[in-house]
């Protein structure tokens, strides 16, 4: 038996399953949110939408992110633009999970979970904290007076522009900003997901 | 503009290899604590690592600290006791080759220190031994020398121990 074969076969002595490295992996993400180094827990939610990734800072809810966008590609810019500690960690978003299960259920109207907003700022912030405050579940509201509930009414781009950069799309919902003329406008998840977005909340 | 990976990419590309090189080094008993204990001490540390750094180098170089540790904490526990000798725990009972993986495992843990590492950190880690050396002290010729004598002792015990072809011998 030569060097490589013994090799081959002390890997395999030495492997473990799958399942016992997930509980290994579970028991790293309990002890690293004990030790409050879990800067970001994400974890994937089916939707009717397609699967969204969510996840979490200690402060809340960060992003929402659309297949469409590609996870590992948005995982990527977290660890760029906030922290490399990102783990998959289910728990942290729970409550998230179940109020989009019942959203797209047509069983809930409005999201209650704490928001992180460091992903956007100046103006963007203040056009989505209206967005989420002014624009109820089943209403829309063009990108105009959006501007102008923001308090500038030139603004249109520029609220195009923070609705395209949305970092929690669904839970802040720019799915409601619609053209003057009666054009859907664009949507970061596809134009398929927005209509179908107002679809359900149109017949709730 | 791209930094480093998220973590979870980290434990998804070097999780199962560093659980081998933790049963190997340690034994299977007390492999997940290390296993654990390394995996967290890389995060806390993650955002200071070079973003060129080797990173699989790095996680071995904590999981032979985390496992000089467990040797150690093992010794302390295994002192008041009467000195049985190092029970190796079978590995997972889940395989054919279960009576195969345990004499290797075995003979494995039987080697002297320095030969277990050499060997799992080359040849479980694929470590350069210039890398190896690093991490058990020495030069790359005596990493390279200690895990070649590590291969042949386990090459030796393998022969002479129970085999397939041999007529059986099992318990």
């Amino acid at each position: 038996m030569n060097a490589d074969d013994l090799a081959r076969d002390l890997t395999v002595a030495f492997s473990e399953t799958p399942a016992h490295l997930h509980e290994l992996h579970g028991r790293l993400t309990a002890a690293a949110q004990q030790e409050g180094i879990l800067d970001v827990a994400y974890r994937t939610v089916d939707t009717p939408i397609g699967k969204l990734l969510v996840a979490a800072t200690d402060e809340g809810l960060v992003r929402v992110a659309f297949a469409l966008e590609g996870h590992d590609a948005v995982l990527q810019s977290l660890a760029d633009r906030i922290t490399p500690r990102i783990l998959e960690a289910p728990r942290r978003l729970d409550a998230v999970a179940a109020q989009l299960d019942e959203y797209f259920a047509k069983r809930r109207q409005g999201f209650d979970v704490p928001l992180d907003w460091r992903l956007t700022g100046g103006f963007r912030r203040s056009v989505l904290h209206h967005l989420v405050r002014d624009v109820a579940y089943g209403h829309t509201a063009t990108y105009t007076s959006l501007a102008q509930l923001a308090g500038s009414p030139k603004a249109v781009r520029a609220v195009g522009s923070a609705c395209a950069t949305n970092p929690l799309p669904v839970i802040v919902p720019c799915h409601r900003v619609v053209r003057t003329d009666g054009g859907m406008g664009g949507y970061l998840g596809g134009i398929e997901v927005k209509r179908t977005l107002l679809t359900l909340e149109a017949a709730a | 503009m791209t930094g480093k990976q998220p973590f979870e990419s980290v434990v998804a590309a070097h999780g199962a290899t560093v659980l081998r090189v933790c049963r190997a080094v340690v034994g299977s008993s007390d492999a997940d604590d290390a296993w654990s204990e390394t995996f967290l001490s890389a995060m806390r540390a993650y955002p200071e690592l070079p973003a060129d750094a080797n990173v699989q180098a790095w996680l071995v170089t904590i999981a032979h600290r985390k496992a000089i540790d467990a040797t150690r904490a093992r010794a302390r526990r295994a002192m008041p006791v009467a000195c049985t000798t190092d029970a190796v725990v079978a590995p997972s009972a889940d395989s054919d080759h279960l009576d195969l993986d345990a004499d290797l495992v075995a003979a494995f843990a039987a080697l002297p220190a320095k030969q277990k590492q050499s060997v799992a950190y080359h040849y479980l880690a694929g470590l350069p031994y210039t890398e190896v050396a690093d991490i058990v002290g020495g030069t790359a010729d005596a990493a390279r020398r200690a895990a070649a004598d590590g291969i042949a002792a386990l090459r030796r015990s393998s022969a002479s121990g129970p085999r397939k072809e041999l007529p059986d011998e099992r318990r």
